[in-house]
């Protein structure tokens, strides 16, 4: 049975994700691991003690203070992460997906997902988290470093959930966009929702062709397939053309360009998920 | 990972700013101190040792593998280089901490920061405690033939710094007692050693001098021995204070680009007119306790250092040396390990005398790392001790008394090779003799030695010799024990 992960931290945006695994789990037959994790602990900047005076057995009584501080928040922290993790189980088994188990890990995000990244299909995460009120307009802090890391695809769920009647892939040639194509392509369960391939026009006819070629291979899989190409800058183009087709998914390929082009010139990537309302699935 | 370089060094950096910064001011105050101190331990001027701190703490803040370890000029590298200064000069001291830096680097290239994994949990106290004693030493020459008044001021100092955290815990009682202190010795016109006296202090930022020495084969075979001693006490330290912190913190670190940074930093500390210095326990204490985490505490415990002294070198100098020692005096006892005495009583003899060899040789010697050498000797020597207890012959005779049947168990090693030896009675006249090893574990040469010279003195007797399960016993000979990747492998191969 195909299984996906959700990754939640009890912000507002735990709650489109969970709908949104609901609605792929219930396509795709999967079930779900639900997965919180624990962050780092902070330092508590309160009681710290800058007397800068050490006394006998300083070493002992230092490591037993910062055991007992970091216990006491670590239990708590616990309790909440397992209170989240309750909610989300609840939340989907009304929402009907029967086999859902719950993961509290006490690692960082991308050494989890390093962890079970053999037996999953696909990864859920929000696009932003409980920092979300804080830095507008900036994407979650761990999104990057997640889609980075694995090579499944992973579903970037934005804050509001609609259901997918029809989907966009931004098409650009390159290897990870023929993943996405190639995906979708074999998602039988999917093949009912409309299909719209687009590609930006760089001035060759590669990528006209290559575009062919992609919509042939969905058409042939069973899709209801249109595509067109785009002038313009691709990231002002797609998001546009989202907007304007009421699409409700964007698949493409992830960080396709060179990390000093993403230094200078910025990611594309980054600026199509920030920009894009709607859930994006992104392939490495 | 390269994908996390940008985040992690941000986390590295910044992720816990205010706190580093502070703790970063508290630790330099305590910092003074110490470097003043342990320039006039290797006989040069305080502005050696300043320097040394400035650079050492930016540099290794920058490369180390440790971030809220506090590194700079330590007593455990000056009471090295005291005769090389004396016979030869600053400018060798200065070549010795270069090729020392260097001995580190390729230390850390060759990964051997693994060689920690020795040095046993009593050979760490032993070296701490060393440590505190040779501190507390350092401070006697400023309280012996001094006029009464340094015991007075010192007192004091050392009831400002322990009392006063009472008061409050905002203001870093060092620095109120510096404050105290010099306010009063001021006021009151008393005459006792400052700082100033010591010698000169750095009135400018620190530049780059190439050492001036001759760079014949002469000079590096002069520079060698010291230059290998403080490479080794450097990284001894450096490792344990890094396992400590580690401890106190819940985090790893990485203990080859640890090795690595401490070269580096006493590379360039060199070049710029410093001694060579390592990780410090009492001050990282000091750092983590004030919620320095971060690789910018030790960066800024340098910065505020070097900025303290350089742009108020005239009160500095004015600071009596009696405050200085009152901190230096906490910090020994701080660093000390006073649970170790309690368990002298507790623990097992054979740790205990582990740890007080340590800390004798230690001191002695006033080399750490002849101590902690010794102390891993020890160790291991009574470790194979402990092992070799493990042995157990059975005999038995066959129904017609003509085969006489050894049976063991245990472990068969160069240390209960006598006792196996033992296990033979070479006088009993029978026709066969059957030794059965398959429960046991032969480790090394000696024991396989042993068991064919006890094969041929049966055979001189005239008796038929029969080994039996040689090929299991056997298995731990190898230096590296193939365990094969199925549960239970382990259990079989230590069990059966």
């Amino acid at each position: 049975m195909p299984k996906l992960v959700a990754l939640i931290d009890g912000s507002m945006y735990s709650h489109s994700v969970c709908d949104l695994s609901a609605f792929f789990a219930s396509r795709l037959e999967a079930s779900i691991s639900v997965v919180h994790v624990l962050g780092r602990r902070e330092v508590p900047g309160k009681t710290a003690n800058l007397s800068g005076s050490i006394g006998l057995g300083a070493r002992t009584a230092l490591l037993e203070e910062l055991a007992d501080m970091d216990s006491q928040n670590a239990k708590l922290a616990n309790k909440r992460g397992r209170a989240i993790l309750e909610d989300a189980r609840e939340y989907l088994q009304d929402a009907g997906i029967k086999d859902v188990e719950i993961k509290l890990r006490n690692a960082e995000i991308v050494e989890t997902i390093a962890d079970f990244e053999s037996e999953v299909d696909l990864i859920v995460i929000g696009k932003r988290g409980v920092g979300a009120n804080f830095d507008e307009m900036h994407l979650g802090s761990n999104l990057e470093r997640v889609v980075r890391s694995t090579q499944k695809p992973v579903l970037v769920a934005s804050r509001a959930f609609r259901p997918i009647k029809r989907f966009l892939i931004a098409f650009d040639g390159g290897n990870s966009a023929w993943k996405a194509v190639e995906y979708a392509a074999q998602l039988k369960c999917f093949a009912d929702v409309p299909c719209h391939l687009i590609t930006i026009n760089n001035g060759s006819t590669s990528s006209k062709a290559g575009l062919e070629q992609a919509e042939t291979l969905m058409r042939d899989a069973g899709y209801e397939v249109t595509s067109e190409v785009l002038d313009g800058d691709a990231e002002y183009s797609i998001s546009k053309k989202v907007e304007e087709g009421e699409f409700d998914l964007l698949l493409m390929g992830a960080y396709g360009h060179s990390r000093i082009r993403n230094l200078i010139i910025g990611s594309t990537t980054t600026e199509m998920i920030r920009s894009c309302k709607v859930p994006v699935l992104l392939f490495r | 990972m390269n994908t996390d370089l940008l985040p992690r060094l941000q986390e590295e950096w910044f992720g816990n700013t205010r706190a580093d910064l502070l703790a970063g001011l508290v630790v330099a105050l305590a910092l003074i101190p110490e470097a003043i101190a342990f320039s006039i331990i290797a006989g040069v001027d305080p502005k050696i040792g300043l320097y040394a701190s400035f650079s050492i703490a930016v540099i290794v803040a920058i490369t180390g593998g440790r971030p809220g370890m506090i590194s700079a000029a330590t007593a455990a590298t000056a009471v090295l280089m005291v005769t090389l200064v004396k016979d030869h000069g600053l400018q060798y001291l200065l070549a010795a901490t270069v090729l020392a830096g260097l001995i580190q680097i390729v230390a850390g290239i060759f990964k051997l920061g693994f060689v920690m994994r020795f040095v046993s949990r009593s050979v760490m106290t032993g070296f701490v405690n060393a440590l505190a004693i040779l501190i507390f030493m350092a401070q006697l020459p400023e309280l012996i033939n001094v006029p009464q008044l340094t015991y007075v001021m010192v007192a004091a100092g050392l009831g400002i710094i322990y009392l006063f955290p009472y008061v409050t815990k905002v203001i870093p009682s060092p620095l109120v007692c510096i404050i105290a202190l010099t306010s009063v010795s001021l006021a009151m016109g008393m005459d006792i050693r400052t700082v100033g006296d010591m010698g000169e202090l750095p009135s400018t930022l620190p530049v780059f001098l190439w050492p001036d020495v001759p760079l014949t084969w002469e000079t590096f075979m002069i520079i060698l021995p010291y230059s290998a001693a403080v490479a080794a006490v450097g990284l001894l330290e450096s490792l344990m204070t890094a396992s400590i912190v580690d401890e106190l913190t819940d985090t790893t670190s990485d203990k080859n680009r640890e090795c690595i940074g401490q070269g580096i930093a006493n590379t360039a500390t060199g070049f710029i007119g410093g001694m060579a210095g390592c990780a410090m326990i009492g001050q990282s204490i000091i750092n983590v306790k004030s919620g320095g985490r971060g690789r910018l505490s030790c960066f800024c415990a340098g910065l505020f250092l070097l900025l303290m002294i350089v742009f108020l070198g005239d009160w500095v100098k004015q600071i009596p040396m009696a405050a200085l020692v009152a901190i230096m005096i906490m910090v020994s006892i701080g660093t000390f390990s006073w649970s170790s005495i309690k368990n002298l009583r507790d623990h097992p003899r054979s740790s205990s005398a582990v740890m007080l060899a340590t800390v004798i040789v230690v001191v002695t010697t006033h080399n750490l790392a002849i101590g902690v050498l010794v102390g891993v000797l020890l160790s291991g020597i009574f470790f194979a001790w402990k092992i070799a207890q493990l042995f157990r012959m059975n005999k038995s005779l066959s129904d017609d008394e003509s085969t006489r049947t050894y049976q063991f168990e245990g472990q068969i090693f160069f240390a209960s090779v006598d006792e196996f030896n033992a296990s033979f009675d070479f006088k009993e006249a029978v026709e066969k003799v059957v030794i059965d090893v398959s429960m046991a574990h032969i480790w090394d040469i000696s024991s396989v030695a042993a068991l064919d010279m006890v094969v041929l003195k049966f055979r001189r007797e005239g008796a038929e010799v029969e080994i039996i399960g040689l090929n299991e016993a056997s298995e731990t000979i190898v230096d590296k024990l193939a365990i094969h990747d199925e549960p239970g492998a382990l259990e079989r191969m230590l069990g059966h």
